[in-house]
C-alpha cells in the first residue's frame, strides 16, 4: 500500500488544470506548457507542510481561481489609461491590461540602438531558442507559481539589451488590471541584459480595490558578464487581490544587479526571488519596502545562491505592520563550496504598528565554503516611544510624529533605489500609504 | 497670573514615588534655577511638566498661564509654549533635521494660528538661529542629532527652543559635559530668548551655568520637594558647601 495520503484536489486546483488545460495550443511553446500543467496536475499548489510555503498556504489563501481574463475591450483601455502607476518617471511604458499587451498604451517607437522590445509571440516566431532561455531560467525544484505561469504562458515581453548597450531611459512595464468582475491574470517578462550593457527595468502592478482578481507574473533576468541592470517593482495592486509573482535571476562575472520591491497592494501577495550568482565577483543588492495594512498578508521569499568566487550580496527588507496584517520575510542565502570570498548579507526589519499584527522572519545560511563573510540579522519591534516622546515634545502631533519614525524606518530601503526620479516616485508612493494611515 | 504654578505635584515612575509635593510658581520675565543632588527629581519634574508617558501624576496640579498642562497631550503643551530641552536628547536615525525643525515648527505655527512659513522663509530663519548658536549648516544636514558630540546636541536643543519661541522654557542640565566656549554659546543663546513674556527654568547640577544664565530664583530641590528658595548667593553657598545638608533633609 502506498503510504503517502493524495491530498483531495481543492477546487481551484480543478480550476486552474480545466482552464490551462483548454486554452489553445500555439508553437514553440506548446511543449513548455504540457509539461508544466501535468505538473501542476501532479502537485498541486503549496500548503503549510510544504517548507517554503509554510506561512502562505496557497491551498487556503486561494480557493478558487477567477476566472481567464477576456481580452481587454476600449472601455478597459480607456479605464488602464487613467490609472497607471508610477506616470511620472520618464520611462518607455510597455502596458499589459488585463493581461493582454496593449499596443495603445506602449511606446515601441523609436526604441535606442542595441534595444530591443518584443511581445512574448514575436520574440518566439523569431527565435526558437528562446524557450530554452527561458527554461535556463527554471526555479531549481517545481513551483506552483512558476508551473501555473508556465502553463498559462501566452502573453509577455521580451526586453534585449545588446551587449554594450547604455539604455539610460528607464523601461517601464505596466500591468494593469480593470474592471468589477475578478479574472486571473498571467504575465511573463523576460529581460536579458548582453555583456557590457546597461539599463533600468521597472515593473508596475495594479488594478481596482474591491475586485478579487488574480496576478501572476514572471519576472526573467538573464544579466550577462560586466552587465549592470536595475530593476525597480510596486506591486500596487487593488486592495482584495491575490498577487504570486517570481524574479528569477542569474547574473555572469562582474556584474552589477539591483533591484528594490515595493509592495503595499493585494491582500494576499507572495514574491520569490530566487537568484544566482553565476559568475565570479557579483555585485547584487536586493532591497524591499512592504507597507501593509488592514487584514493584508505578505509574503517576501528570497534564495541568493552563490556559486562561484567573491560576490557580493546586500539583501535589505522592511515590513511596516499596521493592523491585522501579517508579513512573512524568508531569506536563504547559499554559499556553494567554490564560492569562496563570498560576502552576504541580509537583513530584514519589521516594525509593528497594529497589536494584532504579526511577522515571521526565517534568515537561514547554507555555507559550504570556508573563507566567507555571511551575516543575516532579522529584527521585529514598534515604535520607540522615547523617539516618539522627543518628536512630539516639539509639537508635533502623533500622526506626524509616527509618520516620520516610520518614513524613517522604510526610507532606509527606498534608498536603495539608484535613480533619482524612480526613488522619488516611490517615495512618494509610500507617502501616500503614510497619509492614508489612520492613528488609533 | 503667574505663568507656571505647580502647586503640590506628586508623581510616580514605575510604582516608585518620585515627586512628592512639589510647589513652584514661575512669573513672567522670571528666570528660576533648580539645583539639587542626583536623583532628587529633576528630570523627572521636566518629564511630568512635558507630559512623558512613563510618569504618573498621582496628585496635584500644573497650569501654565493657568491652564491645566496635565490634561495636554505632549504636542499640546509644545504648541501652547511650553519647551523642555532634554538633559540627554537622542538621535533619531533616518529623520533629517531640516525635516523635523520645519515639521515642528509649522506644527506649532498652525496650533497657534499662525500661517506656516514658507521654505525660503523658513530656511532663513533656521539659518539665521543656527548662526547664532555656532551650529554649522552641515550638522543641519544630518539626521536628528545622529553623530553630533554632546555638546552639538545641546546646542541644537538650543537652536529648536530659539525657533519653537516658547513661553516656558525648561532647560535640564543644559550645561552637562559643555566646555567652557560651548556653555558661553549656549548661555547667550538662553540670554538673547530673555524676555518679559517668557520665563525659564534651569534645571543644574552646578553654578557655573548660573554665572552665566543669572537668576532672579534660586530653588533647592531634594527627594522630590523645593526645600529651599533664596536668591543668587543661594547657588554659590551650594557651590561652596554641597548638597551634603540636603541628601539628609527632607
Ligand atoms: N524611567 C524611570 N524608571 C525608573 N526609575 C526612574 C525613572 N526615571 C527616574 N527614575 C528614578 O527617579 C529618581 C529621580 O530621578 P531623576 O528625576 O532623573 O533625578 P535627577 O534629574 O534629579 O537626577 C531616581 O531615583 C531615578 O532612579
Ligand atoms: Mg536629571
Amino acid at each position: 500500500m502506498n503510504a503517502e495520503v493524495k491530498m483531495m484536489r481543492t477546487a481551484a486546483e480543478t480550476q486552474y488544470a480545466d482552464a490551462l488545460g483548454s486554452l489553445p495550443a500555439t508553437g514553440a511553446i506548446r511543449d513548455l506548457r504540457a509539461k508544466a500543467l501535468s505538473d501542476f496536475i501532479e502537485k498541486g499548489l503549496p500548503h503549510r507542510r510544504v517548507e517554503e510555503w509554510k506561512y502562505t498556504d496557497l491551498r487556503v489563501l486561494m480557493r478558487e481561481m477567477a476566472p481567464l481574463a477576456d481580452r481587454p475591450d476600449a472601455s478597459a483601455i480607456a479605464e488602464a489609461k487613467k490609472n497607471g502607476v508610477l506616470a511620472n518617471i520618464g520611462a518607455r511604458e510597455i502596458t499589459f491590461v488585463n493581461g493582454a499587451f496593449a499596443a495603445e498604451l506602449s511606446n515601441l517607437k523609436g526604441l535606442e540602438k542595441g534595444l530591443s522590445i518584443s511581445t512574448l509571440a514575436d520574440a518566439l516566431a523569431k527565435d526558437p531558442m528562446l524557450p530554452q532561455l527561458l527554461a535556463g531560467l527554471n526555479p531549481s525544484k517545481y513551483d506552483a507559481v512558476y508551473a501555473l505561469n508556465t502553463a498559462a504562458l501566452n502573453e509577455g515581453v521580451v526586453i534585449d539589451v545588446a551587449a554594450g548597450a547604455q539604455i539610460t531611459k528607464p523601461i517601464h512595464i505596466r500591468h494593469i488590471v480593470t474592471g468589477t468582475k475578478p479574472v486571473s491574470v498571467f504575465g511573463r517578462v523576460f529581460v536579458k541584459a548582453g555583456k557590457k550593457s546597461q539599463a533600468t527595468i521597472v515593473q508596475s502592478h495594479s488594478g481596482p480595490d474591491a475586485v478579487a482578481y488574480q496576478t501572476n507574473t514572471v519576472l526573467q533576468l538573464s544579466v550577462a558578464d560586466d552587465a549592470e541592470l536595475d530593476v525597480v517593482r510596486v506591486q500596487a495592486e487593488g486592495d482584495k487581490a491575490i498577487h504570486l509573482s517570481m524574479m528569477i535571476g542569474a547574473a555572469g562575472a562582474k556584474s552589477r544587479f539591483r533591484s528594490f520591491t515595493l509592495t503595499t497592494g493585494a491582500s494576499v501577495s507572495r514574491h520569490t526571488v530566487p537568484f544566482a550568482f553565476a559568475g565570479k565577483d557579483i555585485r547584487a543588492s536586493i532591497s524591499g519596502a512592504t507597507l501593509l495594512r488592514h487584514k493584508q498578508h505578505a509574503d517576501m521569499t528570497l534564495e541568493v545562491d552563490h556559486a562561484l568566487p567573491g560576490g557580493e550580496s546586500r539583501e535589505l527588507f522592511k515590513t511596516v505592520l499596521d493592523d491585522e496584517t501579517k508579513g512573512v520575510f524568508q531569506g536563504l542565502i547559499i554559499v556553494r563550496p567554490d564560492a569562496q570570498k563570498t560576502d552576504g548579507r541580509m537583513m530584514s526589519a519589521a516594525l509593528l504598528l497594529g497589536e494584532s499584527a504579526e511577522m515571521d522572519n526565517k534568515p537561514e545560511l547554507e555555507i559550504f565554503a570556508d573563507d566567507v563573510q555571511c551575516a543575516h540579522g532579522a529584527t521585529t519591534g514598534a515604535l520607540d516611544d522615547d523617539l516618539m516622546f522627543y518628536l512630539r515634545a516639539r509639537g508635533i502631533p502623533k500622526k506626524e510624529a509616527e509618520s516620520l519614525l516610520i518614513q524613517s524606518f522604510f526610507g532606509e530601503a527606498i534608498e536603495q533605489i539608484e535613480n533619482e526620479k524612480i526613488r522619488d516616485a516611490v517615495m512618494l508612493r509610500a507617502g501616500k500609504w503614510l497619509a492614508e494611515r489612520s492613528v488609533k | 497670573m503667574a505663568l507656571l504654578e505647580v502647586r503640590n505635584l506628586q508623581a510616580r515612575v514605575e510604582d516608585k514615588e518620585i515627586l512628592r509635593g512639589l510647589d513652584l510658581t514661575v512669573k513672567a520675565g522670571e528666570v528660576h534655577a533648580i539645583m539639587g543632588p542626583n536623583g532628587s527629581g529633576k528630570s523627572t519634574l521636566s518629564y511630568v511638566l512635558a507630559g512623558k508617558s512613563d510618569y504618573e501624576v498621582t496628585g496635584g496640579t500644573a497650569t501654565l498661564e493657568g491652564e491645566d498642562l496635565l490634561e495636554l497631550e505632549p504636542d499640546e503643551r509644545a504648541a501652547k509654549g511650553l519647551f523642555l530641552a532634554f538633559q540627554y536628547p537622542i538621535e533619531i536615525p533616518g529623520v533629517a533635521s531640516m525635516t523635523f525643525l520645519r515639521t515642528a515648527v509649522n506644527a506649532v505655527r498652525k496650533k497657534r494660528g499662525d500661517e506656516e512659513l514658507s521654505t525660503p522663509d523658513f530656511l532663513r530663519f533656521v539659518r539665521e538661529k543656527a548662526k547664532e548658536l555656532n551650529i554649522h549648516q552641515d550638522m543641519l544636514k544630518r539626521p536628528v542629532n545622529v553623530g553630533f558630540s554632546g555638546g552639538e546636541k545641546k546646542r541644537n536643543e538650543i537652536l529648536q527652543m530659539s525657533l519653537l519661541e516658547p513661553k516656558m522654557c525648561v532647560l535640564d542640565e543644559t550645561d552637562s559635559g559643555l566646555d567652557i566656549d560651548a556653555l558661553k554659546i549656549v548661555a547667550d543663546g538662553v540670554n538673547r530668548l530673555r524676555a518679559k513674556n517668557r520665563g525659564f527654568l534651569v534645571i543644574t547640577h552646578y553654578q557655573r551655568l548660573l554665572d552665566h544664565i543669572v537668576p532672579d530664583v534660586v530653588h533647592v530641590m531634594a527627594k522630590g520637594k523645593i526645600v529651599r528658595t533664596g536668591g543668587p548667593e543661594l547657588a554659590h553657598e551650594l557651590e561652596a558647601k554641597g548638597y551634603a545638608a540636603y541628601e539628609n533633609a527632607a
